[in-house]
């Protein structure tokens, strides 16, 4: 019994700890796909943002502002899809793949060209992390300690899903987003600058998933290599389309993934089952649930649309 | 109807001065003058393709003219996006609504004008002030249905309260009554009186004459983009409209010899069939279509037309009934089964279903036959015979610009484009040619060779379906006129004698003989 | 002037803008991290063009990546957006790889058996995305990017089964068996002083060919584009779109699958576990970009990005780091997704000038 309660916490534990990244990338891209911009660069927008964590970490030795700085670094990234897809018209598949490209390639190339070739940063001092919250609240190995040992920026990130889920459904920036994806022409009647309400959801998704990024590097582990993002940014689009386009449901969904990898950390010990195979339960659940819901899930109907400006 | 009395300089409320735009190289607005006054319902009458729609574009807004001036209520003021009109007191209804469907009807109206508490959007007082408009202009909606579920007369609803939420004082109709019943198309003649009673100006963009003489009580017109004159609708009947309007005298009958009908090429039974939605839309129709005939459907837009159209051509499929062409059973069969029983078609949408814009005209010219000797053999393609097909086909149909066998079909021009769906469908030889809208958004002398060659097809004794919105062409055309509605054909005129009051009255519901 | 104007309509002319853009922003990163532009573009010429053994492994690197991009290539012509071709060049790939090794036959079936197997696996691979598609109304691009992954995940897990693992650890299968190899005759080899010359060039040209073929001058290249450019009016024309846009996918797949088939029996004779993805499928989507979508401009593009793979492989040599070539490459994709703008831009200077 006893084990099991150990494991269930640590399970808990793990799920707490991978699923923030996951959520904090899911929520910029819900942003940035329901007000039209599909965005498949998320995932080189958190290799920029993990990479930015780690050196800013290392440097400023202040975890706060490392992760903030991480997210600027996603926000430029943010910038280059918005130019590319709102003001030039690109394919937004095409240019999300071209961040997917140059995220990674610059993160490693930085990486190199500061920490003497090599593709790896060098490990923080823990103080440089970002902080635990019940860090020595509860009984070292009781349960409580095993569930909450989780650095403080998680829960924020929860807050974070809630302040997104308001800013959707309750304010007037969030109807607009909502509208702006679903029929540009018709906010461009009333006098809504599609241009600028899609700039700013771009933007703010690249700051997001940078976030995200920087989560990995800042709080799960203290470094930055080639291999910490691998498909996280991925899942964050599957949990977007799993949680069909709002807040709420990537919150849902995120969570359900995040468990997935819980389970893969903590199978991985065992050696049980192989970490491969729970890697793709994500993104067949997520096909699944395609398969299963379709027709009522509701896709931003200017998804991917290009857009232009009367003149 | 809303007509004011006497009119003076001071209650002028728009006017658009010596207005261009240009768009590149084209004119589409060439020195183009408006006035309009407070209380008054003031029509734009032009062709498809005038130049009314960008007219009104730069009145409220959306584009910025190329020169010329607007002044509102005597000052001149310059919009730099429609927000700065709307301000100022202007609000344009567009003939493709511009709603969000998964939105309710509220948010749909208060979109971009939200009234806040703090932060938060305010529905509450959004809501009472979207009640207490629609009951003061007598138009009903329900505040809290989703768009997407709500009848096209409602959504026009909707946008007229969008409109008059933020304020307007001059409303800007375009081609309101284009997909209404007409019992709605009353209803919009009330609203239009009760907005012009409580002093709002309402400007009509049209090309139906009707709707004019009816509620306008000044008429501007405008040709290929040009500035003709404003005249005061008492003072003119149609005829002169019209000719204003295409710039020289029209003759909407067509010649036609006399013709017995032969044999009966198309025998539909008791079609039953569902529409998108899955909502029964075609309830046990009947109908036939003998050789030398043309057989006008009649009806308004959404009576299951489109549907019964798409059944025949084998994109949807019938939940029962009976098709056939020559005898021969075509009842869901797929497009290629029913092409090759003898059924060929002009359909509704040209740029959807009748072309590949993105092909050249000469792919387009054998999109059925590309298989087939000469065009191919053993799978590879003979572009000789492709070209020559095309060049043949350009010369008899005058698709112009000539020699653009090889230009991409979306680079020619509307009515171009029609001929080259005309020249394939005529010459696949076929014993039934149904035409869908054939005309819609072509200019008059498009319309002209588009109904040249319907009937050139009725006297070659073929069988010939003529589906259309607009009940002149179907009158000018038809051998026999059907009415259309509800799912059924609920009356059968011959075409000769037809009376558009009683055809109307079919076309609302009402019996024949009742 | 006329001259002048088909230059800025065409293509090409984009794309070497691009390019050009691509290498001096390179260049910017490259003076940033303190290291001479000139050197490292230095190296990266002199590692392709130095000896024709260098030439050799340019091809080498180039025929796997003219797959994946007449594979994406192929898919843009018929409407669809094959951004799986990641997915399929694994699955090719291992399937190639697993048949390699646990397969005892003679060269002669072992080859064609090897390389017919890894396009099918690709091809159904990238089908079912297609059923997906067709009969559930899933847009491809969602489906394949979580197809990428599965074969990802799925590719780590074979290699790391007992019968085709290397035995005493390692992360890669055994070596595939020599019958299956797709390597020029040991004679050749010596000759060129490369050790893994093979034939995937001949074959991924031969490919390129073949598909420009079916796209210009065939009835089924007429369909599946019809269908791709307007699938609506192609139904109305009596096209059956769902077979055409199978049929497209099921092209595009094999194609990629292909190209896993011609890394493994080619160039490495192994399957490692990797970290991340490789990327054949990605850069496919540049190759496609590069070569305007036509299937002989993928063959160019092919050894252009193989060239930068290869070269770049070598850039550490001068202490320079070889991501330069995937930024370069970033850029080029994105300054094509944008070309649009330079086409108006150039498109307006030309006719000021000419009003003047």
């Amino acid at each position: 019994m006893d084990v099991i309660i150990k494991n269930l916490g640590l399970l808990i534990n793990a799920t707490l700890i991978a699923t923030p990244p996951l959520l904090l990338a899911a929520l910029g891209s819900c942003f940035s796909e329901r007000s039209g911009v599909v965005n498949i660069g998320i995932e080189g927008m958190m290799t920029i943002g993990a990479f930015t964590g780690a050196v800013m970490g290392l440097t400023t030795g202040n975890g706060w502002l490392a992760f903030f700085c991480a997210g600027l670094a996603g926000a430029l990234f943010g910038l280059i899809h918005a130019i590319a897809c709102v003001s030039f018209h690109a394919d937004q598949t095409i240019a999300g793949t071209a961040i997917n490209f140059l995220g990674p390639g610059l993160a490693v190339f930085l990486c190199k060209a500061m920490f003497n070739n090599s593709s790896d940063t060098p490990a923080m001092d823990p103080s440089c992390k970002l902080p635990k919250l019940f860090e020595g609240v509860f009984p070292a190995g009781s349960f409580w300690s095993n569930v909450l040992n989780v650095y403080s920026v998680a829960y924020l990130v929860f807050v974070l899903a809630f302040v997104c889920w308001f800013v959707f459904y309750k304010t007037r920036f969030g109807s607009h987003l909502r509208a702006v994806g679903e029929h540009p022409e018709a906010c461009e009647s009333l006098g809504i600058d599609v241009y600028r309400v899609r700039y700013i959801c771009v933007i703010l998704s690249g700051f997001l998933a940078g976030l995200g990024g920087a989560f990995v590097t800042l709080a799960t582990i203290n470094q930055f290599r080639p291999s910490v993002i691998v498909g996280q940014g991925f899942i964050a689009i599957a949990a977007v389309i799993f949680g069909k386009f709002s807040p709420e449901g990537a919150v849902k969904a995120c969570l359900l993934f995040g468990l997935c990898s819980g389970i893969k950390t903590l199978a991985g010990q065992s050696n049980t089952i192989s970490p491969n195979l729970i890697s793709m339960i994500p993104y067949i659940v997520t096909i699944l649930a395609l398969v299963l819901f379709v027709g009522k899930a509701h896709t931003p109907a200017a998804n991917g649309k290009i857009f232009v400006k009367s003149k | 109807m809303g007509k004011v009395s006497h009119m003076d300089e001071s209650q002028v409320v728009v006017c658009m001065k010596d207005i261009v735009k240009k768009f590149g190289d084209f004119t589409a607005n060439d020195h183009i003058n408006l006035t309009v006054h407070k209380g008054e319902v003031h029509a734009i009458l032009g062709e498809n393709g005038a130049g009314k729609s960008t007219m009104m574009n730069v009145l409220c807004g959306l584009y910025k003219p190329t020169s010329g001036q607007i002044l509102i209520n005597g000052k001149e003021v310059q919009f730099s996006s429609p927000k700065d009109a709307i301000d100022i007191g202007i609000g344009m209804v567009h003939q493709h609504f511009m709603l969000i469907p998964p939105f309710s009807v509220a948010d749909n109206i208060i979109l971009g004008v939200e009234p806040v508490k703090g932060l938060v959007v305010d529905h509450k007082t959004a809501r009472e002030k979207v009640l207490e408009l629609s009951e003061r202009y007598g138009m009903k909606v329900d505040p809290d249905a989703k768009v997407e579920d709500i009848s096209v007369g409602m959504q026009q609803r909707v946008e007229i309260l969008k409109v008059l939420y933020r304020g307007a004082d001059t409303l800007i109709l375009d081609e309101p009554t284009a997909s209404l019943t007409p019992q709605e198309i009353e209803g919009l003649m009330e609203i239009i009186e009760n907005l012009t009673a409580d002093g709002k100006s309402v400007i009509l963009i049209t090309h139906k004459l009707k709707e004019i003489t009816a509620c306008a009580d000044c008429c501007t017109i405008i040709r290929q983009g040009k500035y003709i004159r404003t005249v005061k609708v008492d003072e003119v009947n149609e005829n002169e409209l019209a000719a204003m309007m295409v710039g020289r005298d029209v003759n909407f009958k067509v010649e036609k010899k006399e013709m017995t009908p032969g044999e009966i090429v198309l025998e539909v039974k008791g079609i039953h069939a569902k529409d998108y939605r899955d909502v029964e839309i075609l309830r046990g129709l009947n109908l036939s279509v003998r050789r030398g005939e043309i057989v006008g459907l009649a009806g308004v837009d959404g009576n299951g037309q489109t549907e019964l159209v798409e059944v025949l051509t084998g994109l949807r499929r019938a939940e029962s009934g009976e098709v056939k062409v020559l005898g021969k059973d075509v009842f869901n069969k797929t497009p290629r089964e029913t092409f090759e029983s003898g059924i060929s078609s002009i359909p509704a949408d040209r740029q959807k279903h009748g072309l590949i814009l993105d092909f050249s005209n000469e792919d387009n010219l054998i999109l059925q036959h590309f298989e087939e000797e000469p065009y191919s053999s053993k799978g590879i393609l003979n572009r000789k015979a492709i070209r020559e097909h095309a060049t043949e086909l350009a010369d008899k149909f005058d698709i112009r610009p000539r020699g653009s066998e090889g230009a991409l079909a979306g680079t020619l021009s509307g009515g171009n484009q029609q001929k080259v769906i005309i020249a394939r469908e005529v010459t696949n030889d076929k014993d039934l040619l149904i035409a869908v809208n054939p005309t819609r958004g072509l200019d008059v002398g498009a319309i002209e060779f588009v109904h040249k060659y319907l009937v050139e097809q009725r006297n070659k004794n073929r069988a010939v379906l003529l589906v259309s919105f607009e009940l002149d062409e179907i009158m000018s055309l038809s051998d026999r006129i059907e009415v259309i509605f509800d799912g059924q054909i609920t009356g059968s005129v011959p075409g000769k004698d037809a009376d558009e009051k009683e055809l109307g009255f079919m076309m609302a519901g009402g019996k024949k003989d009742e | 002037m006329n001259k002048k104007k088909s230059i800025l309509d065409s293509n090409v002319f984009y794309t070497m803008i691009a390019i050009v853009v691509g290498f001096i922003i390179g260049a910017v990163f490259l003076m940033i991290a303190g290291i001479s532009p000139a050197v490292a573009y230095g190296k990266l010429i002199s590692s392709v063009f130095g000896k024709p053994k260098y030439l050799i492994w340019t091809l080498i690197y180039a025929s796997p990546l003219i797959f994946t991009g007449l594979s994406v290539a192929f898919s843009f012509r018929t409407g669809v957006f094959n951004i799986g071709a990641e997915g399929q060049f694994v699955v090719g790939a291992l399937t190639a790889c697993s048949l390699g090794i646990l397969l005892d036959l003679p060269a002669w079936i072992h080859v064609p058996l090897c390389v017919i197997a890894a396009a099918l696996a690709g091809g159904i691979w990238s089908l079912i995305v297609g059923i997906l598609k067709v009969k559930r109304g899933i847009h491809e691009v969602l489906s394949f990017i979580m197809f990428n992954w599965i074969a990802f995940y799925l590719s780590n897990y074979v290699v790391n089964l007992e019968v085709i693992h290397k035995e005493g650890g390692g992360e890669a299968t055994k070596d595939v068996l020599a019958s299956s190899r797709l390597l020029f005759p040991e004679s050749l080899r010596t000759l060129l002083d490369c050790s893994a010359a093979n034939w995937g060039i001949v074959l991924a040209v031969a490919a390129a060919v073949l598909i420009w073929v079916i796209i210009e001058k065939t009835t089924l290249g007429y369909k599946l584009k019809a269908v791709g450019f307007n699938s609506s009016g192609a139904l109305y024309a009596g096209i059956n779109a769902d077979a055409s846009v199978l049929t497209a996918l099921g092209i595009s797949g094999a194609l990629a699958g292909l190209g896993g088939a011609v890394q493994i029996l080619g160039m490495s004779g192994r399957l490692s576990q990797f970290a991340g993805q490789e990327g054949f499928g990605f850069e496919g989507i540049t190759v496609a970009l590069i070569g305007s979508s036509s299937p002989i401009g993928c063959i160019f593009a092919g050894l252009f990005y193989g060239a930068m793979k290869y070269g770049g492989s070598k850039l550490s040599i001068v202490k320079a780091p070889s991501e330069v070539v995937d930024i370069i490459m970033g850029c080029v994709i994105l300054f094509i997704a944008i070309s649009q703008i330079f086409r108006v831009l150039f498109g307006s200077i030309l006719k000021k000038k000419e009003g003047n």
